[in-house]
């Protein structure tokens, strides 16, 4: 009922191909816009922003990244973290070392610079794959960190490698509080994603799809595979450079370069399984569940363990939450191996028919 | 089956995020509320567990006497994992109901202590870190909220080479040390404190990085063997310092000769090193140990009464227990001093914990009031010294326990305080903050 597109019709190319062909959907996002720009500024307060939505937002950005280079153009990568830190550490240095360079500026720059490395790292995709090519960008993973710690010119000779990063002003607008920098993490990621979306449905996305499904036949029908490639690796690691910008200069605002393990890189790994590979929708998905999870269950498990009254201590809540972190994804990625983009899909073909399921 | 399942999550996934929007809590009147962002699980849990359970066990002790002139303390915690963006995510939980009557935020963590740097300077909440984090900190011109207390990274290593001078009669020409250290911000700190030292007393300085974790150490200590130094000195964290240990008795480095910083000497680095540890030296600025009185009457009034924190209580006592405590006494003194000049039995706001925390004067013969002789030096705080002691004591692994070698060591401040300040003075240019005028303060 709530997706019944009966009455629409579409008279021109350009209706057909929009991203959203179905007016509920347009509504949707004109909605989720709405809500994203107005309401939440509006209304949410400090804990919100500086804690929930500022890092989902950068995050999000991350798994999409990640998910342009093993979603759509089947690379599988472990190195997003330090394509991450390349980007936190390069808008630093062009912010500290350029008098009156402007944020903004910096931030395509550190993208540009994360790219670049990220291309440098992408040249044995053309002779490995899977698994293989995991271990490969382990090693950008491994080197990149070690590079930021041997090389004090990188952390400016802070005598701790600890970036603190200088506060973000664009056109003599200070982003001080939380509600400014989210707005600038939102703008910044809503005209990325824009962008992705686009990227996905165009010559481009189809190349990389073609490349995912089998490689060969891409290049027997023509499609360049070093460039396509490489390419993908260009776009994930300029994704991720930018959210490493953001992630030091929106959120945190100091970084080191161990806080870009290999942790966070199979944490953003995880966040695109589970909200669902060659998805755009499920980047953010996945960034929401592997972020908000954890704390849902930190602010609900004491709360809970109260109201049985169970004997646990923090300690143990501590350890219950991250057992029961852990079977919410198994069970998710046994429910619906597609992850929750797909439940999102499948949702909506139910919304089409009910409540008529005939 | 499946499907019913699928519905399910869908509905679970959305009552969560409704009861999510409505979370926030009230706060009650008259206490002074500690936030504790504690870490008691992840890789460095072990070390957590002690130091969170001394510095609750001190809170709860403190109020079975009748609080702080009658003002109670509440506390909440909130498990950070060691990892800096949940430190954060706690920061941010907690604050609201720490802004009106707040406690010295503890993180024992450097990394969350740098993300929470420019948070808690701009919320107006007071950062405590003893023996971590912004070490330049010590500079309150350009950091009033944040305070390095006790003694700092930089003035320990130059407190160690005091000692090493003292036991190499006097001088340090012409001798090698080498510096063996965990390669992030940690290790990284003292590195020009040394080499200002080495400058100064004409010794050569030999830094060996470790990868984190620094589970193996061959290449290092084949260095160290080829360079025969006549000391080391091990700036390590977690498994680094067993295996170091290990290390060294395999190449066969005389142990006597090894000197640990205080993250390199509680007894999770030595009793896992069994007999490799003994006769290792290290720097602590608080003392093991039951005999403390203070220590034995919080395992008497606390743990009597069933209110202990820790479940473990053997881990009474230990050198990081000890540590909790002391960072707790500080903290606690510091609200007293700010109630002795805004009004006492009355909760205090930020900026007054601020004030005390500023103008602690936490004497010998008040250290014996609390029963705290010798648990920690004494600690005297201004507002262009943050820092307030500067003293560590060296201590020795006979293989069952620490014993204290030595009596209160200080750094040489002529030649440290120097660095925090020109730090500090980097620091402040690069962020756009203009410095406080600490003669007016």
């Amino acid at each position: 009922m709530f997706y019944r597109e009966t009455g629409q019709f579409k008279t021109s190319y350009a209706a057909d191909q929009q991203i959203f062909p179905i007016r509920q959907d347009r509504i949707g996002i004109g909605i989720l816009l709405f809500v994203a720009f107005v309401v939440i500024p509006l209304t949410a307060g400090n804990y919100w922003f500086n804690a929930i939505l500022i890092p989902f937002l950068i995050f999000a950005l991350a798994a999409l990244g990640l998910n342009i280079l093993t979603g759509y153009a089947g690379q599988l990568s472990l190195g997003s973290a330090a394509f991450m830190a390349v980007g936190a550490y390069a808008a630093y240095n062009f912010q500290v070392r350029i008098e009156g360079m402007p944020v903004l500026l910096s931030f395509v720059l550190a993208g540009l610079t994360a790219a670049g490395v990220g291309i440098l790292f992408g040249l044995p995709s053309l002779r490995i794959k899977g698994f293989y090519l995991a271990v490969a960008t382990l090693a950008a993973q491994f080197f990149i960190v070690w590079c930021l710690t041997k090389f004090p010119y990188l952390s400016n000779n802070s005598s701790s490698g600890v970036i603190s990063v200088p506060g973000v002003e664009i056109l003599g607008f200070r982003f001080d509080s939380p509600q400014s920098r989210y707005l600038l993490v939102l703008t910044i990621v809503a005209l990325l994603a824009l962008a992705a979306k686009n990227m996905v449905r165009s010559t481009t996305g189809r190349a990389w799809m073609a490349v995912r499904d089998m490689d060969v036949a891409a290049e027997v029908i023509g499609i360049r595979l070093m460039r396509t490639k490489l390419l993908a690796f260009a776009v994930s690691s300029f994704y991720c450079g930018v959210a490493g910008a953001l992630y030091a200069f929106c959120y945190l605002g100091s970084v080191e370069p161990d806080g870009f393990s290999l942790d966070l890189s199979f944490k953003i790994l995880f966040m695109i399984i589970v909200g669902g590979v060659g998805s755009i929708l499920g980047s953010f998905l996945g960034a929401a569940f592997i972020l908000l999870v954890p704390i849902f269950l930190d602010i609900a498990l004491p709360w809970f363990s109260e109201l049985l009254h169970l004997p646990f201590d923090g300690a143990t809540v501590s350890h219950i939450q991250l057992m029961v972190f852990g079977a919410l994804i198994m069970f998710f990625l046994i429910v619906e191996p597609h992850g929750l983009a797909r439940l999102w899909q499948i949702g909506k073909e139910k919304l089409r028919l009910w409540p008529f399921p005939h | 089956m499946i499907k019913r399942f699928k519905q399910l999550t869908l509905a679970t996934s959305l009552a969560v995020a409704c009861f999510a929007a409505a979370l926030p809590a009230a706060q009650a009147a008259e206490e002074q509320f500690f936030m504790i962002p504690s870490y008691r699980v992840g890789p460095y849990g072990a070390n957590g567990q002690s130091f969170y359970g001394g510095f609750i066990d001190y809170l709860t002790y403190v109020n079975m006497k009748g609080g702080i002139d009658g003002v109670q303390i509440a506390w909440e915690e909130c498990e950070t994992e060691y990892n800096n963006a949940k430190g954060v995510e706690c920061y941010e939980r907690l604050k609201s109901k720490a802004q009106k009557a707040p406690g010295p935020i503890h993180t024992m963590s450097t990394g969350i202590s740098y993300a929470l740097a420019d948070k808690a300077t701009a919320d107006h909440l007071p950062l405590a870190m003893m023996g971590y984090g912004l070490t330049m900190a010590v500079d309150g011109s350009v950091f009033p909220w944040l305070f390095p207390l006790v003694t700092t990274y930089q003035m320990q290593a130059s407190a160690i080479v005091k000692f090493l001078k003292d036991k190499s009669g006097g001088s340090l020409e012409g001798k090698k040390i080498v510096y063996l250290y965990h390669d992030s911000a940690y290790g990284k700190e003292p590195i020009l404190a040394l080499q200002a030292e080495s400058r100064l007393n004409k010794f050569t300085l030999i830094e060996i990085p470790v990868a984190h974790p620094g589970n193996e150490q061959g290449a290092q200590w084949q260095r160290i063997r080829q360079e025969k130094p006549d000391y080391v000195i091990l700036w390590g964290w977690g498994v680094m310092n067993m295996t170091a240990l290990n290390t060294a008795q395999k190449m066969g480095f005389p142990r006597e000769k090894m000197v640990g910083g205080w993250w390199s000497g509680s007894e999770e680095d030595v009793i896992p090193a069994g007999d490799a540890a003994k006769g290792y030296t290290s720097a602590t600025w608080n003392v093991a140990g039951k005999d403390v009185p203070l220590i034995a009457d919080i395992e008497k009034t606390v743990y009597g009464a069933g209110k202990g924190n820790l479940k473990d209580t053997s881990k009474l006592g230990t050198i990081l227990y000890n540590r909790g405590v002391s960072a707790a006494v500080l903290s606690v003194e510091a609200i007293r001093t700010a109630q002795a000049k805004f009004g006492k039995g009355k909760a205090m706001g930020p900026e007054q914990v601020r004030w005390g925390l500023e103008h602690l004067n936490l004497t010998e013969a008040r250290l014996k009031e609390l029963g705290a002789t010798g648990l920690l030096p004494e600690v005297k705080t201004s507002c262009s010294n943050h820092e307030g002691s500067g003293k560590v004591k060296m201590q020795q692994w006979d293989g069952k326990k620490w014993v204290p070698l030595t009596d209160w060591i200080e750094g040489n401040k002529a030649l440290i305080h120097p660095l925090f300040q020109a730090d500090a003075q980097k620091y402040a240019k690069e962020k756009g903050i203009t410095p406080r005028d600490c003669s007016k303060e």
